[in-house]
């Protein structure tokens, strides 16, 4: 019996141990304990110092995880630095004194079936093929429901009634989702979940303030790591635009990016790597639409992000959007994030006025 | 009785207070150093304000701002508990409608505000980094043994000022240490200091910022004239110190204070008030939080700190 385990990021742990324990029956998927401080200490005492910050939350976690007596990890890659994760936490954890195999399923940014089946073999050698992809094709319609549910959930939780009310709904929505037996269960729950959040009761003023979120893929996506920014923009009574999940880069990304690049053209004509040149587009978007504001956020050193914000900050410039950049490292102190926000929400307030 | 309201402005080195009328004419005015201790601050900065304050006033309204705000929010029991950022460009926005760039340098932080129409449209604060900040000058002037206060006046008298590297508050302190043991004068050290600092900031916080004029210089280093003077020297435009740059802060809080009138009345006695924080770490997870509980009068106020929104 082997112990498989992965590094956390927000809610994804649930579609992923769904998978891993499908695939596998007869090993064990160790989950990851949720990130905390202990984690990013643990990442940023063992990371190069100048490395961008995922890479120490993913070192911590894998740690906790090694701890907790996992055998094999799986890491995934991108079309950044976070390509070379795998092979570099696989050394510095052998030079730890652990002894671990780290798998890295997507390579350069793309999958590709043939190594997948490889990758996957070298787990355990009696998998079946069969079974994956059908398992494959529910964990994905899973991740899909999970993000549809989550744009619903930011647009509406800043104006909830009752407080708390979308979280403690959301929270009995994943401990399902968790238990699923087939696809036909999958969608019921789903539809479920969905008439049960439509039914919560929102109070949304027509001048109610929107803002966009844009930035790099984990610290958008894992809330501890950008010091639960969408939280404190809810409490502000505040409609939240995401664009970054799971779903998108999996799966709609290559023809997405196609339909970006063309409507964003005067901006860009390469690719920047990563999630950049779409967060061009986006912020191009946001402008175009009646978003009041725009925040891009990015763990410190991150390069493509690096690369697009004198061209986001211009686009924002021209047409005349207040945006605020974050950068959140390992020694990021929240008193500052909170006064800058709060000055955001106030700027944005008396423009909102005049 | 004449209504007024009450800002105040607690920051990392000074403590700032205005008592403000209808007209948002200025009262009294205190400030005090912070000393680390916003509560004493605050204690004290109330006793100067009472005294100056004529007879038929009472307090309508109270505003806190600055680093300490949410802790003197509590124990004033403040209407208003806003960021510098925005009670800065109230406080001046109220004295200079046509503003366009307020530009601030404080004890800890510095800021740049650009301001269209009277509303804000960017602002930044500087990062992680002390250099060009007030707290960097005085405690160079501490070394080469003069007042802060003094500092200007050294700096206006030197016709070649030295250049000191200015990047970074560490570098800035060892090239001094250098120019000093060569044998520079002081007055021209100070002047290249003062320069630096202007260079820091604009390098900065005003980095990618259209600064257009008119221009207003705030915070506790606008009272340095060395200072001013290069920023003037660099921009190549006019700079406008007001006579109350450093109590800008604490105004614009009190004319928010005032826009949001509650109808009560607030005390100032605050001399006999037990105010107190409690500070521990809670070990029910590994976040390890850092919790601070708070009392005003033994019974407890508030509690600050927790991730996960237990206390």
């Amino acid at each position: 019996m082997t112990k498989i385990a992965f590094p956390q990021m927000g809610d994804y742990y649930i579609p992923a141990t769904y998978l891993l324990s499908h695939i596998y029956p007869n090993d064990q998927v160790i989950k990851a304990p949720k990130i905390t401080s202990k984690t990013i200490e643990l990442g940023t005492k063992y990371s190069p110092e100048f490395v961008c910050t995922p890479f120490k939350y993913t070192l911590g976690t894998m740690i906790e995880c090694l701890e907790k007596g996992a055998q094999i990890l799986i890491q995934m890659g991108g079309g950044c630095r976070y390509g070379y994760y795998a092979e570099l936490q696989e050394q510095t954890l052998k030079d730890l004194g652990y002894n671990c195999k780290v798998i890295n399923l997507v390579t350069e940014g793309e999958t590709n079936i043939k190594r997948i089946n490889k990758l996957l073999k070298q787990i355990n050698p009696k998998y079946s093929k069969l079974k994956t992809i059908y398992y494959g094709f529910i964990t994905m319609k899973m991740i899909k429901y999970m993000d549809t549910i989550d744009n619903y959930i930011r647009e509406n939780i800043g104006f909830e009634q009752i407080e708390g009310s979308f979280e403690s709904l959301k929270e009995e929505m994943l401990i399902e989702f968790s238990h699923i037996k087939n696809y036909h269960h999958l969608y019921k729950t789903y539809q479920k979940y969905l008439k049960k959040f439509h039914k919560l009761k929102t109070h949304k003023p027509d001048n109610r303030l929107k803002i966009g979120i844009i930035g790099e893929l984990y610290t958008i996506m894992e809330p501890f790591s950008n010091y639960y920014l969408e939280k404190s923009l809810a409490k502000h009574h505040i409609e939240i635009k995401r664009f970054t999940n799971v779903h998108y880069l999996l799966i709609e990304k290559p023809k997405e990016y196609k339909k970006y690049k063309k409507y964003a053209k005067e901006y860009f004509h390469y690719c920047l790597g990563a999630d950049a040149s779409d967060n061009i587009a986006r912020c191009k978007y946001l402008c175009e639409n009646d978003y009041d504001g725009i925040i891009h956020i990015k763990s410190s050193f991150c390069t493509p992000e690096i690369g697009a914000m004198p061209i986001i900050s211009k686009i924002a410039n021209q047409y005349q959007k207040p945006i605020l950049f974050f950068s959140f490292d390992s020694a990021t102190s929240k008193t500052g994030i909170e006064t800058r926000l709060e000055a955001f929400y106030d700027m944005l307030e008396m423009r909102k006025e005049k | 009785m004449k209504d007024c309201y009450l800002g105040v402005d607690i920051g990392s080195i000074s403590t700032k207070g205005v008592i403000i009328d209808d007209n948002n004419n200025i009262i009294t005015k205190a400030y005090i150093w912070t000393e680390g201790n916003p509560t004493n601050a605050v204690k004290k900065l109330l006793e100067l304000l009472k005294k100056d304050l004529p007879q038929n006033c009472q307090i309508k309204g109270i505003g806190t701002t600055g680093s300490a705000r949410k802790l003197i929010g509590l124990m004033l029991k403040a209407s208003v508990v806003k960021n510098e950022i925005t009670a800065h460009a109230i406080g001046t926005l109220t004295f200079y409608p046509n503003i366009r760039t307020i530009l601030e340098i404080g004890g800890q932080d510095s800021k740049i505000i650009l301001i269209k129409n009277g509303i804000i449209t960017n602002y930044a604060m500087n990062t992680l980094c002390a250099a060009g900040t007030g707290s960097f000058l005085s405690s160079q002037a501490k070394r080469l043994g003069i007042d802060v206060e003094e500092f200007g006046d050294y700096a206006l008298k030197s016709k070649n000022p030295v250049k000191i590297a200015a990047r970074c508050t560490v570098f800035a302190e060892s090239d001094l240490v250098h120019k000093a043991q060569v044998g520079y004068p002081k007055e021209d050290i100070i002047a290249g200091l003062c320069k630096s600092v202007v260079l820091n900031y604009l390098n900065n916080v005003g980095k990618g910022k259209k600064i257009s004029s008119p221009i207003i210089f705030q915070g506790g280093v606008s009272k340095n004239k060395g200072v001013v003077k290069y920023f003037k020297e660099i921009l190549g435009a006019d700079i406008i110190v007001d006579e109350n740059s450093h109590l800008m802060g604490a105004i614009g809080i009190a004319v928010l204070a005032k826009k949001n009138k509650t109808g009560h009345t607030y005390s100032l006695e605050m001399k006999d008030l037990k105010f107190q924080t409690k500070a521990f770490e809670c070990h029910r997870c590994p976040n390890t939080c850092e919790l601070l509980k708070i009392y005003r009068n033994n019974e407890l106020v508030d509690s600050w700190g927790s991730k996960c929104g237990k206390y």
